[in-house]
C-alpha cells in the first residue's frame, strides 16, 4: 500500500493575513504544515500500517524551497517527500496547483491512494482533490469522515447536508478527508531527528514536464475593498439579572 | 449572456442555494439549468417559476453525481455555448466544478459571495480574512467562465416565469471516475427547522464546557425560540455535535433574524458564517472576546448562570 499525501505549507494562520501589492496572499516568513493536512498524514500512516507494508510519500508545492511543514509531516512518520518550488508558480490558481500535484503523483511511482484535505486553511477553494483525480483519470471520493480499504477498493463515509453517504471506488483513487477523521499524532523526538535526514526530492515545473506558458491562470483581480464593518451594540456585565435584559431584547425583536 | 446554474435538489425540490443562484442569474441574462438526478420532472417546474427556461437532465445512476455532471456539461458546452456556469459551494457542486475545470482547462473562482456582469465581463466577488476584505476578480479566459457561489449570497425570489422545459441528456461515459458509486444514503434525524433556514439560530462553543451541556443549554433554548441549534468548529471537532451543525467558513453560512452565540469566542472563520445575521446576541465570560465586536447585545457572563435563568423566564 503506497499512499501519497498532498500537504500544503502555509503561513501561520494565527497571524492576521495580508495581501501583497499584486493582490496575492503574502507568503513570507516560515511556513508551517496546514493543520487540515495533518489528518491526511495520520490517516495515511494508519492505512499503510494496517496494510502491513508500503510507504507514505508527501507532495507539496510551496515558494522558496520551503520544507519546515514537510519536516513536521516527515517527523510524524512519512518516508519521503517531493517538493515543487518554482517562481512561475507564484499566485497559481487551483487548476495550476492541481496540474503540478498530479505530475508529482506520477513521479511518486506506483501509488494506490492519494489523500488530501477537503480544503486548505488559507486557500479553501476545495476543488484541488477532484481536479487532481480528473487529471490522473482516477475516481475521487470527497469529504470523507471515515475511510476503509478492502481488497483493492476504498470505502468512505461521505459527508452530506443530511448525514452521510457510503461511497466506494476501486484503487487507485483520490480521497479527501475532513478535519477530525483521525487524531493526528505528535511527532516524537526520535521522529523529529529522523525527519532531518529523510529524502526531499526538490523539483521545478520543467522537471515535471510542465510548460510554464500552459500554467497561466485566466483571472485578474479588479478591486480589493474593506467590507462594511458591523457596529458593536450594547455590552453589559452579568450581575445576576442580565437574563432580564436578554428577555427585553428578544421581546423587542418580536421573537418571543 | 447565457448563464447555466448547476441545480441540486433535496428530495423533490431544488435547494435554496440553487434558487438563490437562479434569482441572481436572471438579473444578468437568460438562465438554463443542468440537473443530475432521476427526478428532473419533479424539479423542473419549480426551476421554471424562478425563470429557468431549459433544464438539461442527466441520470447518474449510482455514480457520485458531480462526476457525471461534469462529464455531461463538458459534452454540451460546445453546442449550447453558455457564457457562465454557476455551482453552489456545496459537496456535489465542488466535485462538479473541479472536474469540469480540468475537462475544459478553465480556471475557477470559488467561495463567491457576489456576481456582476457588465457586457461580456464577468466578475465574482469573494470574501477573505473572515469576510473583512472583499476581492473582485474578473475572468479573462474564453467562455464558459466557472464560478462556485457560497449559499446565502443572494436572496431567492420567484419571478421571470419560464418554461422549465426538460431536455434529457444521455448519461456520459466518465471513464474510471464513474467507479465512485454511492452504496447507501444515511439521513441523520433532525428536529425543528433547518439550520440555514431557521429564523433563529442558537449556537454553542467550547465555552459551554462539555458535550452533555449542549442539550440543556443550546438545544433547549433553540427549541423554546422555535429555532435551530448550531455550533462552532471547536465542539464539532471535539465530537460533541455532528458536523451538520457547524457554522462558519468550513460549515454553513446562516443569516437568521437572530443569532445567539453561547460560549463562542468569535474567530474570523466562525464569524464569516454568521456575521450577516440581522441581530446578534452573544454571551461570553471574556469581556474581550471578539464576538462582542459584532454583537447587538453582549452579555459578559457565564453561560451556565445566564442561560438557565433565561430558559426559566421564557
Ligand atoms: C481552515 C479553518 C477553518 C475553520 N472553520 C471554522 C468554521 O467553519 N466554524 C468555526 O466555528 N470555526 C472554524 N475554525 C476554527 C476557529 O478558528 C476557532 O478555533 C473556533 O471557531 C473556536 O471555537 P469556539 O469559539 O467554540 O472556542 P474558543 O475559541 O475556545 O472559545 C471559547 C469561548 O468560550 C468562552 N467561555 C468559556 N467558558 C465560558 C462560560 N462558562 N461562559 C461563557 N463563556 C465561556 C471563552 O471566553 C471563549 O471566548 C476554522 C479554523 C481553520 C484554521
Ligand atoms: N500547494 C499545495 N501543496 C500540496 N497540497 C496542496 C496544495 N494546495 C492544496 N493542496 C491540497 O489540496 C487540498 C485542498 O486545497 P484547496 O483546494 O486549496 O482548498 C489541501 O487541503 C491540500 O491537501
Amino acid at each position: 500500500m503506497n499512499v501519497v499525501v498532498c500537504v500544503k505549507q502555509i503561513p501561520d494562520p494565527a497571524v492576521p493575513g495580508q495581501l501583497d501589492t499584486d493582490h496575492t496572499l503574502k507568503r513570507e516568513g516560515k511556513l508551517i504544515l496546514d493543520e487540515s493536512d495533518s489528518y491526511g498524514v495520520e490517516m495515511a500512516l494508519q492505512l499503510v500500517d494496517k496494510a502491513g507494508g508500503g510507504e507514505v510519500t508527501l507532495i507539496s508545492m510551496a515558494p522558496n524551497a520551503e520544507v519546515s511543514g514537510l519536516r513536521t509531516a516527515l517527523a510524524m512518520g512519512a518516508a519521503k517527500a517531493i517538493l515543487v518550488s518554482d517562481d512561475v508558480l507564484s499566485g497559481a490558481d487551483s487548476l495550476t496547483t492541481a496540474k503540478v500535484l498530479a505530475k508529482c503523483v506520477e513521479r511518486a511511482g506506483d501509488i494506490d491512494l492519494v489523500l488530501t484535505a477537503t480544503e486548505s486553511t488559507d486557500g479553501y477553494t476545495g476543488t484541488i482533490p477532484a481536479q487532481v483525480a480528473e487529471l490522473l483519470g482516477w475516481p475521487s471520493l470527497t469529504f470523507a469522515k471515515e475511510v476503509h480499504l478492502e481488497e483493492g477498493t476504498a470505502k468512505i463515509q461521505r459527508q452530506t447536508e443530511a448525514g452521510y453517504d457510503v461511497v466506494q471506488a476501486n484503487l487507485p483513487a483520490v480521497v479527501s478527508v475532513t478535519a477530525g477523521v483521525v487524531e493526528p499524532r505528535y511527532p516524537s523526538f526520535k521522529g523529529i531527528m529522523a525527519a532531518k535526514s529523510k529524502p526531499v526530492d526538490q523539483v521545478s515545473t520543467s522537471d515535471l514536464g510542465l510548460d510554464a506558458a500552459a500554467l497561466a491562470a485566466n483571472q485578474s483581480i479588479t478591486s480589493v475593498t474593506a467590507a462594511p464593518a458591523r457596529e458593536a451594540g450594547e455590552k453589559l456585565e452579568d450581575d445576576g439579572t442580565a437574563f432580564e435584559k436578554v428577555v427585553e431584547f428578544l421581546d423587542g425583536l418580536k421573537v418571543i | 449572456m447565457k448563464i447555466w446554474v448547476y441545480a441540486e435538489a433535496e428530495g423533490d425540490a431544488p435547494t435554496t442555494a440553487t434558487l438563490e443562484m437562479v434569482t441572481k442569474a436572471r438579473e444578468c441574462g437568460t438562465v438554463e439549468a443542468v440537473f443530475v438526478g432521476s427526478n428532473a420532472a419533479a424539479i423542473a417546474p419549480a426551476l421554471g417559476e424562478y425563470g429557468v427556461a431549459k433544464v438539461f437532465a442527466v441520470d447518474a445512476g449510482k455514480c457520485l453525481s458531480g462526476i457525471i455532471g461534469a462529464a455531461a456539461i463538458a459534452g454540451l458546452v460546445e453546442a449550447e455555448a453558455p457564457d457562465l456556469i454557476l455551482f453552489a459551494q456545496s459537496y456535489d457542486g465542488r466535485d462538479a466544478i473541479a472536474r469540469l475545470s480540468v475537462k475544459l482547462d478553465r480556471t475557477v473562482l470559488t467561495n463567491g459571495v457576489g456576481l456582476s456582469v457588465e457586457g461580456d465581463a464577468i466578475t465574482v466577488r469573494g470574501a477573505i480574512f473572515g469576510g473583512n476584505t472583499l476581492v473582485d476578480t474578473k475572468f479573462d479566459g474564453p467562455a464558459p467562465a466557472l464560478a462556485a457561489i457560497r449559499p446565502k449570497s443572494f436572496v431567492a425570489e420567484a419571478g421571470g416565469a419560464a418554461a422549465g422545459e426538460i431536455v434529457n441528456v444521455d448519461t456520459p461515459d466518465a471513464g474510471r471516475a464513474s467507479e465512485a458509486q454511492v452504496l447507501e444514503t444515511i439521513v441523520e434525524p433532525r428536529e425543528g427547522p433547518k439550520l440555514e433556514e431557521a429564523t433563529i439560530v442558537v449556537s454553542g462553543g467550547r465555552g459551554i464546557g462539555a458535550a452533555e451541556n449542549y442539550e440543556p443549554l443550546v438545544d433547549e433554548l433553540a427549541k423554546l425560540l422555535k429555532g435551530a441549534s448550531g455550533a462552532s468548529r471547536a465542539i464539532v471537532d471535539a465530537g460533541w455535535v455532528p458536523y451538520s451543525k457547524q457554522v462558519g467558513q468550513t460549515g454553513k453560512t446562516v443569516k437568521p433574524k437572530l443569532y445567539i452565540a453561547l460560549g463562542i469566542s468569535g474567530a474570523t472563520q466562525h464569524m464569516v458564517g454568521m456575521k450577516g445575521s440581522d441581530n446578534i446576541l452573544a454571551i461570553n465570560k471574556d469581556a474581550e472576546a471578539p464576538i462582542f465586536s459584532v454583537a447587538d447585545l453582549g452579555i459578559v457572563g457565564d453561560v451556565h448562570k445566564v442561560v438557565p435563568k433565561l430558559i426559566e423566564a421564557l
